[in-house]
């Protein structure tokens, strides 16, 4: 069984080579890529079916027993993450046959997809700190060449300055592993987990902790660490912004809630304190640059940076309840973000612009359009019945069951301008005058099955959320039993032997 | 030893950055390298510096081995940042072809 664990990294590894080797043959890798997405897909479903039922499934590579031997660990949390990520990726993917252009399907889109996939994958099952690194790397250079892929000037542009940020995070990363091995002469987490709790050099650790916050900050793009997302993200065609804008900097996301609830345990008043602190500030900051921004993929990513900081304002909180806020609010803001953008496709075939002011009047031409977006932009505000007001109002219930009202306060405020921002897209997108000259009708039919789908998933997620959400808490309860992570990975040492 | 690749590498890692902080995008490729090389012995010396033999069991040793993970870690520390800096240099000469240049201010898109 434990081969299931391996899957989610091994078909997109799989799917990738073989589509490097039909290089320009773009229909036989679409076929392929299709293929995959749904195999991906069926186990991601099966392998979170397994891991609710028995627990947490952990797979030693090579059999050699931990601290030695890199595990691959599947609890709830991983495989929810790889269960999105399967989805989103299955979705974009159908996307993009209609958005991508020749010249970048021949020029390796899909080869570098399944491996993004593959990257993201890894990062969220794997059970070793450096193997963690290896995983990112994987997903970041894959990412790198999806950014620059086309080789506009505006593309060649922001994909530097995306480069250096995150090359320099990752540099960090690898000197803090070095670090941190050097401590604790380890980089298993379930045994980090162990040592670090003995540890006396708690302080040391608490300095650590810090340098992890800023490398997996700098990819989740937190404050003050996200200046480069708005810029980078609208510059790919859609699909890729889409993937991104869904997927990556929710890696970072679960890479903190996964240290911050396993490793850094030793000071809590101090750093998940100061959780908190980034985190209203990330979820205020966002939504006042969005605020302010007139174009519409620029103003999604800004959100994306808001949206950020309620996740993990439910890690800083630091309940069960928080954290099952955070983890639902992760599983409903990626949907809904992919679906926002890929509706930001939709309109910028319709009218070749992504400037707010120069459209208008969509709702004639595109009635179904209009619809989807205003689900998916009231889900995002948080109305009721979408899925944002659960995760909200989860989050919220935690934060005043902590008697954090000041937090309380500035989540419901950002809520506030998050409506106010995606009004304006609405008001200046599809009311309005029709401008005569861009609105065009446009087949559209490939792009907007995808998009629909994902607007059905959020508006399921909000009518029959209970089932989710019970899986969220169940997820949280497991981080917060951390005895139950590490014993699943010693327990799979004696099973290898 | 410790003190000497120490300074080594916090030269390193300050040459580095104060090459990544120029406008020139070949120096902050160049900048990069360095860091990494710095990052590399960083680990090196994480994982203690002492004299042992070669991490294989021979029969009848019993002295210290060597640590082998930071080397590990190091070999592949090196192979990414090696396909890193490869796809950094092809950016950036694709970016002198199509821009004209390589300073980083003036790579700014003309309409903000």
């Amino acid at each position: 069984m434990t081969l299931l664990v391996v899957l989610p990294i091994l078909i997109p590894l799989c799917t990738g080579t073989v589509c490097l080797l039909c290089w320009g043959r773009v229909r036989r890798q679409r076929v392929i890529s299709v293929v995959s997405g749904v195999v991906n897909l069926v186990v991601a479903l099966t392998l979170l079916l397994h891991v609710r039922a028995d627990g947490i499934l952990v797979s030693m590579m090579g059999n050699w027993p931990p601290p030695f031997g890199i595990a691959l660990v599947a609890d709830l949390l991983s495989t929810i993450m790889v269960v999105l990520s399967a989805t989103m990726g299955l979705t974009v993917l159908l996307y993009s046959f209609g958005d991508i252009d020749q010249r970048r399907e021949q020029g390796g889109y899909y080869p570098l997809f399944h491996l993004l996939l593959m990257g993201i994958n890894g990062s969220f099952l794997t059970g070793d700190l450096f193997n963690l690194f290896v995983f990112f790397e994987v997903m970041l250079i894959a990412s790198y060449v999806l950014l620059a892929l086309g080789s506009e000037p505006g593309q060649l542009q922001e994909s530097f300055k995306y480069l250096v940020l995150n090359l320099l995070a990752s540099t960090v990363f690898v000197a803090s592993v070095g670090i941190l091995y050097g401590v604790t002469g380890t980089l298993n987490m379930a045994d980090l987990a162990l040592k670090m709790a003995q540890t006396e050099q708690s302080g040391l650790m608490t300095a650590l902790s810090m340098l992890f916050l800023f490398v997996f900050g700098a990819k989740a793009a937190i404050f003050p660490l996200f200046f480069w997302l708005p810029d980078s993200y609208p510059e790919p065609p859609t699909a890729v912004s889409a993937i991104f804008g869904g997927l990556l900097t929710k890696v970072g996301v679960y890479a903190l809630i996964r240290t911050f609830t396993l490793l850094f345990m030793q000071d809590i008043a101090f750093t998940h304190g100061f959780i908190l602190v980034l985190a209203a500030l990330t979820m205020i900051i966002g939504v006042l640059g969005a605020i302010v921004q007139n174009h519409f993929k620029r103003i999604l990513s800004y959100h994306i940076i808001s949206q950020i900081g309620y996740m993990i304002l439910g890690l800083g909180f630091y309940t069960p309840l928080a954290l099952a806020g955070s983890i639902f609010y992760i599983i409903h803001h990626i949907t809904v973000k992919t679906a926002l953008f890929l509706v930001s496709g939709i309109t910028e075939r319709a009218t070749g612009t992504q400037e707010l002011k120069e459209m208008g009047g969509l709702l004639n031409t595109y009635p179904l359009v209009a619809t989807l977006f205003m689900l998916a932009a009231l889900s995002l505000a948080g109305m009721p019945p979408l899925s944002g007001f659960f995760a909200k109002l989860a989050l919220l219930t935690a934060g005043v069951q902590e008697a954090q009202y000041g937090y309380v306060s500035v989540a419901l405020l950002g809520s506030l301008l998050t409506l106010v921002s995606m009004s304006k897209i609405y008001v200046y997108v599809f009311w309005g005058e029709e401008q005569p000259k861009r609105a065009r009708a446009v087949r559209h039919l490939d792009l907007l099955l995808p998009t629909a789908f994902l607007v059905l998933i959020t508006v399921s997620l909000g009518l029959m959320g209970e089932p989710v959400f019970q899986l969220a808490q169940q997820a949280a309860t497991q981080l917060f039993s951390r005895e139950t992570y590490i014993e699943a990975v010693f327990a799979a040492a004696q099973g290898a032997k | 030893m410790e003190l000497w690749l120490t300074l080594a590498i916090g030269v390193l890692f300050a040459t580095g950055t104060y090459l990544v902080l120029r406008r020139s995008l070949l120096k902050v490729v160049i900048g990069f390298a360095l860091i990494s090389h710095g990052t590399n012995l960083l680990l090196l010396t994480t994982g203690k510096l002492k004299r042992g033999a070669v991490p294989i069991l021979v029969e009848g040793y019993q002295g210290p081995y060597v640590d082998p993970l930071p080397q590990a870690l190091i070999l592949t520390a090196i192979v990414i940042s090696f396909a890193v800096t490869a796809f950094m240099l092809a950016l950036v000469y694709r970016t002198y072809q199509s821009l004209g240049t390589d300073d980083l201010d003036r790579l700014r898109r003309p309409s903000g």
